[in-house]
């Protein structure tokens, strides 16, 4: 297996516990094996050292120097629009949809259940009429 | 006290005015009375997330699951509820605010009057009268456990009107008829209802 995903100056983490559980912050500089030091200007993150247990890697990094302050963490950023790419990611998408599911009252769940039973049905549908194609 | 007994004890009967069987002998230690609560009882509180018109889960060992929609709070501190019956099995009917999750799904029932006489004591049951039979092989006439007409009409008016409503909403009806139950990965405390 090749790693993709490295802890270095500049690369864009998920927080993925504690008060800023589901914000994103840029790995700033690296403390010891244990923690980093992290800043999140655009995403009301504190600048602070994090353990690496509490960060999960993404794909991003932003062209930062090490140990930099908060305003040119905030360019690079805004620049990189990170924010805006880490949205349209899949992994973003599944968070936002968990989060979204646990606000659902009873009877949203109802109707989700409802409108699930329909969509497998039209997919069963198609699918039946693929089969009975192909064995024609 | 002591004197009470000793009239009964002279007559030769064993036992207060009541007729329950008392000792035959006097305590030999004193016993307290509790003190008797003379303050009246406070009238039970509301939950603030029932209102009329909010559909609540039953869960009470009969109705477990059971939705019905929240109509008034009795007197006695009980709800009173209708499935309506035609939907969730439940009839008009007392349940207690314990046994119930609010939903936060609330049907408009508008400036709807619910019939006058619902109250407890058309829930109560009637003691039953116990008739010695002279002849021990006769049957004993049951009697009619039925609930009464006046009864029967209250309930088809209120639940005409709530099915009416019900009937407004998409997919109330089905969600309605159909029992609530915990599936798997859900958590009853971390969950809204």
């Amino acid at each position: 297996m090749v790693f993709k995903r490295f802890v270095e100056v500049g690369r864009v983490a998920l927080i993925n516990s504690g008060p800023d559980e589901g914000k994103l912050c840029v790995i700033v500089d690296v403390v010891d094996q244990n923690r980093a030091l992290i800043d999140g200007p655009c995403t009301n993150v504190c600048r602070k050292a994090l353990n690496f247990k509490y960060l999960s890697l993404t794909d991003f990094t932003v062209k930062i120097r090490p140990s930099a302050k908060s305003g040119p963490v905030r360019e690079a950023f805004q620049k990189g629009e990170i924010q805006e790419k880490w949205e349209q990611t899949s992994w973003a998408k599944r968070l936002a949809a968990k989060k979204k599911r646990a606000t659902l009252n009873d009877f949203d769940r109802f109707k989700l259940k409802l409108a699930k039973q329909k969509k497998n049905e039209i997919i069963q549908e198609e699918l039946r009429k693929l089969r009975k194609e192909a064995n024609l | 006290m002591a004197d009470a007994d000793d009239e009964t004890l002279q007559n030769g009967k064993l036992g207060d005015k009541k007729g329950k069987k008392k000792s035959r002998f006097y305590p030999t230690e004193d016993v307290k009375k509790p003190v008797k609560n003379k303050k009246p009882r406070k009238p039970i509180k509301l939950r603030a997330s029932i209102t009329p018109g909010t559909i609540l889960i039953l869960l009470d060992e009969i109705d477990q699951g059971k939705k019905a929609i929240f109509l008034k709070q009795l007197t006695s501190g009980l709800l009173l509820v209708t499935g309506p019956s035609k939907l969730s099995q439940v009839p008009l009917k007392r349940v207690k605010q314990q046994y119930v999750i609010a939903t936060k799904t609330k049907i408009d029932i508008g400036d709807f009057q619910l019939p006058e006489g619902l109250t407890d004591e058309l829930f109560k049951r009637k003691a039953k009268k116990r008739k010695r039979s002279e002849d021990m092989f006769t049957e004993e006439t049951q009697e009619d456990e039925n609930p009464s007409q006046e009864f029967v009409e209250k309930q088809e008016a209120v639940d005409e009107h709530i099915l009416a409503k019900i009937a407004e909403v998409e997919h109330l009806e089905l969600y309605m008829e159909t029992p609530f139950s915990l599936k798997k990965g859900q958590y009853p405390h971390a969950m809204i209802f």
